[in-house]
């Protein structure tokens, strides 16, 4: 549509005088300020964008971690502010014309999506890890995209000192849809930010500076399997659609519970047939479980945790995870709530699933990427069983759950760009043999995050999951929590497992080095550890702030 | 006045922390400063006294609330402290026992390096005993209970170069383990019963309980006043606790913290008054003791231990006493005070033969001693007549009550009960007589020690440091050892009298116990006569024995009794085989359970769960294609259950 036609329209509207046949179209009104931690990141993705095209290659890494940095930063200061305001309390409500909410589980779950993405950005734009290449300090992506890997055009670019700083706006950009997708309130809405935001990442699983044939394979296959999930998210859309007459929430939600009973003519045929809402919803959750990489939708999360490049799998397994389950929570929470009775037995099996295939199959994993990925399935789990227990202390148990869990993954996943041999990162864990005595600090923190994934007292990782169990068997769901405590023991092991491996095994002749970093993942490694052990040993500030956050605006 | 209640414990209470925490530059004046807090603790009892003197009968209890201790909803624990007439004596007996004997050890302990922790320990004990009998309720009694038996365990063991100070102290630490044990399921059992553990609301509450809870909660109190009273079956440890220093012996394991288990049982009288049951169990215990106390006591050839089975015996008089109840509590509690007079007296005098005499302990290797230290021999006599109950002295009035009561108890029982306290009685002259006669009387056998028996080994190590023909020099303590022995010696004479003479001390302790008079089937005049014919006959055949002939250096054999008896009745033995050996195949079939089938099911379970993992792994095969597979047939499964579930 050219600009003058769309002017035409607006002429049009304003001029058709009121008692005219034509109903009046509203002016479109948009909260600008209450959405503005969304507008700020999206708008640095796109100054981003314009860096790459405008400012020199030799300055453009500098320039990009900045505005990221400050982007991240203010759009966190927002929230702040947007909930000192009493957005997340008294004052939330449903914005931009019925299609986000402010509300206090979307403030929580944006400040904690900025914060995570804040500190992935610094472990993005880490640049002393891997050995000085042709005088340039490089990072851990590609030099060139497009490049095939191996070929001389690598080589060229690598020797040109190329380096990918789109990775900076791409990530901003899977922040902005980050944070949109568990504020949507209608379904398109969210169809559009998981779009947004998985875009980028399957981008940025290609973009490894080593093993790069991996890491496009990851790529690919996330690319195929979350393009087959959205399908299937879209159509359960769809289904919805055409039993409520409408993709608002809200209204989908009086529909079910029976209190709107008007009828769409040219929806007359389907609008209240069960079965489009019941598969139409199982196709939606379908689509979450997917994305948080619940059994038996998460075959592809080892084989892209493990192939993309460290940095941005601790960010996926973060931020992804977050998202996605603030969108699954508004969903069962606010949409289909008079419809638990249907999906609440299925849930249970899929929770159970997940918990035990996460931790039985995460024993037997060689590779320190690929454990920490099932151990995220399991975790997805431990979430889903708070989840699914519908009360308010559920909701925020997971809120807690999820804070607490995103930082310790991506500490995680910072110490694993660490440790380093001739190849890159050295990922088998029979490298690791010993670690703990020729980097004790290093193996130390690590250890503090695998006991914090275990559920051990006084980390963080033991009040998220006493929160979330307690909300579970408060819900009904004792054998549930019984299956999560088994499950737990079982995950013990493994992580356990590790620790033992580092610090009473003898190390290896030709084990690997622990490469110095920066301040920036330092930093990284730095809040992670401050955030467990703050959790873990004075978690109740932080629970009473999640309890206040939990309760959603319909 | 109540607000002096606390001072009480806090003077030795900082006494201890000074003096443990002052480091060596309190060397020259802690034991001063230890015996002043005590002294002063003393000082404040002796005006609490007065006051209470001047209050009529009911109305003497004061109490003081110092701060909740643990606040929970439901669950109150307060440290307040209660001063009754009870109480008060036994403040009056622990700082006045206490003191004096603080001021012996300053002579006793004169050459001992470690002096100040010396006294700083003993200022511990004094706190947590007054803690003990000063609680107003269970729990905090069982913090003076667990201070006292942590200031024993460090005093027994204070000599801790000997290895076999260090185990007796080990010993003694463990076997009342087993008694706090006891202790601690008595208070859990009140607090599920009564819902508290206050004094009074418990005491008061005893009406409209069951008698079984009654029972169990008294029975578990006894298992904790066998403990720290060395009644059968714990009884164990009292002998051995003799390698700490005598002052100790006379202090701790005669005069006060062995007789907490008495305080124990009388001040619980209410729940006993209202089982049966488990009185029947005390007297029992009390009668049982009491011989195998007084047995022991005849075979040994060690002074201090001669003496603690004597005190042994005489604790069990009490808990006899103890478990008669209302008959008995107020005879149980001045026998308690006589002893405690006599018994730290003859510990004291016995501390100051070994004095005299290079440490040495056992009675064969003495004799004579009469000439060399005239006020020991004097005092020690003094409490020599009152312990077998010499007419006119203490343990006379006291003994003899007790032996009334018994009888006093009617039926089969008290037939029984009094005539083993009869029999006691005896037995307890009988060898007292002999303690006394090997000690002050006949030959000087430590003269010829050196050339009557030049090949002797000698185990002693104080013969060790003196060399092996070095032959001792008798001679009279300090005076600051011998005054605390004069005046205990005049508690010895006077106390029982002072007590029975129209019978001050019931009507004393009236409020608290509840006398209850009995009816004896024997005249008082009876017992007495009966109680002085085995007197003599004790007495005789202990002269006969001892008195007449020489007493041979070396022990002889002996019969079976005696040599079982100097085994300390094979109670080690027993304990050895029962309970060690058959912990240790508890334990190793324990551990064969474990090796077999815990760790069978553990192993077993793992390897499954690793088996599981390794054939779920191959499910990953890595190709798209099975992946987008399992996702579809995943949201099939997951529609036709949802529709399956809108079916059900």
């Amino acid at each position: 549509m050219s600009a003058s036609a769309v002017h035409s329209l607006w002429t049009m509207a304003s001029a058709a005088a009121p008692g005219d046949a034509i109903d009046k179209i509203d002016t479109p009104t948009i909260e600008y300020a209450q959405l503005s931690p969304t507008l700020i990141v999206i708008g640095a993705a796109v100054l981003g964008i314009l860096i790459e095209a405008f400012v020199p290659r030799k300055t453009r890494y500098y320039a990009q971690v900045f505005v990221a940095v400050v982007a991240l930063t203010a759009a966190f200061a927002a929230v702040v502010g947007l909930a000192a305001n009493g957005y997340g309390t008294t004052k939330a409500h449903i914005a931009a014309m019925g299609a986000i909410a402010v509300d206090g589980p979307a403030l929580f779950l944006q400040g904690t999506i900025l914060l995570a993405g804040l500190v992935a950005i610094f472990t993005f734009a880490e640049r002393r890890l891997d050995p000085v290449a042709h005088g340039n300090r490089v990072d851990s992506f590609a030099a060139q995209a497009g490049s095939v890997p191996g070929s001389e055009g690598e080589q060229a670019a690598t020797k040109a000192g190329f380096t990918t700083t789109e990775v900076f706006p791409l990530a901003l950009f899977a922040v902005g849809g980050m944070l949109v997708f568990p504020s949507a309130n209608d379904l398109l809405t969210l169809f559009i930010a998981l779009e947004v935001f998985s875009l980028p990442l399957y981008l940025l699983c290609a973009l490894a500076r080593r093993k790069r044939l991996m890491s496009q394979e990851a790529a690919v296959k996330y690319f195929l399997l979350g393009s087959f999930s959205s399908a299937f998210l879209l159509f359960g859309i769809a289904l919805l659609y055409g039993y409520a007459g409408s993709v608002s929430y809200g209204t989908i939600a009086k529909v079910i519970d029976g209190s709107v009973q008007e009828i769409n003519p040219a929806l007359a045929d389907t609008m209240g047939n069960d079965a489009l809402l019941l598969i139409g919803a199982a196709m939606i959750v379908m689509g979450l479980l997917f994305k948080v990489g619940a059994v038996p939708f998460h075959m592809w999360t080892p084989d892209v945790y493990e192939g993309a490049p460290t940095p941005v799998t601790g960010f996926m397994a973060a931020a992804t995870k977050v998202a996605a389950f603030g969108a699954l929570l508004r969903l069962l929470y606010v949409v289909l709530p008079g419809l638990r009775w249907d999906w609440r037995p299925v849930m249970w099996g899929v929770v159970i699933l997940t918990m035990l295939a996460g931790a039985i199959v995460a024993i037997t994993q060689t590779d320190i990427k690929r454990l920490l990925a099932y151990s995220s399935i399991a975790h997805a789990g431990f979430i889903l069983a708070g989840v699914i227990a519908m009360t308010p202390d559920g909701i925020s148990s997971v809120l807690f759950y999820l804070a607490a869990y995103s930082f310790v993954t991506i500490g995680a996943f910072a110490v694993v760009t660490l440790v380093r041999d001739a190849g890159g990162e050295a990922t088998h864990l029979s490298k690791w043999a010993g670690l703990g005595r020729r980097s004790p600090l290093v193996a130390a923190v690590f250890a503090v995050f695998l006991l914090a994934f275990a559920g051990i007292p006084l980390t963080s990782g033991f009040s998220g999951k006493f929160a979330v169990f307690k909300a579970a068997a408060e819900g009904g769901a004792g054998a549930l929590v019984v299956v999560g405590v088994l499950s737990s023991a079982i995950a013990a092991f493994f992580y356990i497992r590790v620790i033992v491996l580092m610090f009473f095994s003898e190390p290896k002749a030709d084990g690997p080095t622990v490469a110095v970093p920066s301040p920036l993942t330092m930093t990284a490694i730095g809040v992670g550890v401050a955030v467990t052990l703050v959790l873990g040993v004075a978690p109740q500030y932080f629970l009473d702030l999640a309890n206040q956050a939990g309760v959603f605006v319909r | 006045m109540e607000n002096l209640i606390a001072l009480l414990v806090a003077a030795p209470l900082l006494g201890a922390a000074v003096l443990l925490c002052g480091g060596r530059r309190l060397d020259r004046v802690g034991h001063w400063l230890g015996t002043l807090l005590a002294a002063a603790s003393f000082v404040v009892g002796a005006v609490l006294f007065a006051d209470m003197l001047g209050r009529g009968a009911e109305e003497r209890t004061l109490s003081q609330h110092l701060f909740s201790w643990i606040p929970v909803e439901g669950f109150q624990a307060d440290v307040a402290f209660q001063l009754d007439q009870l109480s008060m004596t036994f403040v009056l007996l622990i700082t006045g026992v206490g003191t004096l004997i603080h001021i012996y050890s300053i002579g006793y302990m004169e050459h001992d390096e470690r002096r100040r922790r010396f006294f700083g320990y003993l200022n511990l004990f004094l706190a947590a005993m007054l803690i003990l009998v000063l609680a107003d309720n269970y729990l905090l009694l069982y913090v003076g209970w667990e201070g006292v038996g942590l200031a024993s365990y460090l005093l027994i063991g204070f000599w801790q170069h000997k290895p076999s100070a260090a185990t007796a102290a080990k010993k003694a630490f463990l076997v009342n383990r087993v008694g706090d044990m006891g202790l601690s399921i008595a208070i859990m059992l009140m607090f599920t019963t009564f819902g508290t553990f206050a004094f009074g609301p418990v005491l008061e509450a005893t009406g409209e309980t069951s008698e079984g809870k009654l029972t169990a909660i008294g029975l578990m109190l006894l298992l904790a006043a066998c403990g720290k009273s060395a009644q059968v079956p714990l009884q164990s440890w009292l002998g051995d606790a003799m390698e700490g220093p005598t002052p100790v012996s006379a202090l701790i394991h005669a005069a006060t913290m062995v007789t907490a288990g008495v305080y124990l049982i009388v001040r619980s009288g209410a729940i006993f008054n209202g089982a049966p049951d488990a009185q029947l169990v005390v007297t029992v215990v009390g009668a049982v003791t009491l011989l195998f106390g007084a047995i022991v006591g005849c075979a040994k050839d060690d002074i201090k231990k001669a003496l603690a089975g004597s005190t042994m015996s005489q604790i069990g008089y009490m808990i006899l006493a103890a478990g008669l109840g209302p008959i008995g509590y107020v005879f149980a509690i001045m026998h308690l005070v006589t002893h405690g007079f006599f018994k730290a007296g003859l510990f004291l005098g016995a501390g100051s033969v070994m004095h005299g005499m290079n440490d040495e302990v056992d009675m064969r290797k003495y004799g004579g001693l009469r000439k060399y230290m005239p006020v020991t021999f004097v005092t020690f006599g003094l409490g020599y007549l009152a312990i077998i109950g010499f007419p006119g002295l203490s343990g006379f009035f006291s003994k003899d009550k007790i032996i009334e009561a018994a009888f006093a108890k009617g039926g089969a029982e008290g037939w029984i009960l009094g005539s083993v306290a009869l029999l006691g009685a005896a037995i307890t002259a009988f060898y007292m007589t002999r303690v006394m006669i090997m000690t002050f009387f006949g030959e000087e056998r430590w003269r010829h020690r050196a050339t009557a028996s030049p090949d002797q080994p000698s185990a002693e190590p104080a013969a060790e440091t003196h060399g092996e023909h070095d032959e001792p020099h008798p001679h009279e303590s300090p005076r600051s050892m011998t005054i605390p022995m004069i005046v205990l010696a005049f508690g010895s004479v006077f106390a029982g009298g002072f007590f029975s003479i129209g019978d001050r001390f019931m009507h004393w302790l009236e409020p608290v116990t509840r006398h209850d008079h009995g009816h004896s089937p024997l005249s008082a005049a009876t017992v007495t006569g009966a109680t002085m014919v085995v007197l003599i006959i004790g007495v005789a055949l202990a002269y006969v024995q001892y008195g007449r002939r020489p007493v041979p250096v070396t022990a002889p054999r002996g019969s079976l009794l005696t040599r079982a008896a100097r085994r300390d009745l094979l109670q080690d033995d027993f304990n050895h085989v029962v309970l060690v050996r058959g912990g240790e195949h508890l334990t190793r079939s324990l551990v064969y359970v474990d090796h077999t089938l815990v760790d069978g099911v553990v192993n077993g379970t793992a390897a499954s769960v690793g088996g599981l993992s390794g054939r779920l792994r191959k499910m990953q095969n890595g190709y798209a294609r099975s992946y987008a597979v399992s996702m579809f047939g995943g949201v099939a499964v997951l529609i036709a259950a949802t529709l399956l579930m809108r079916a059900v």
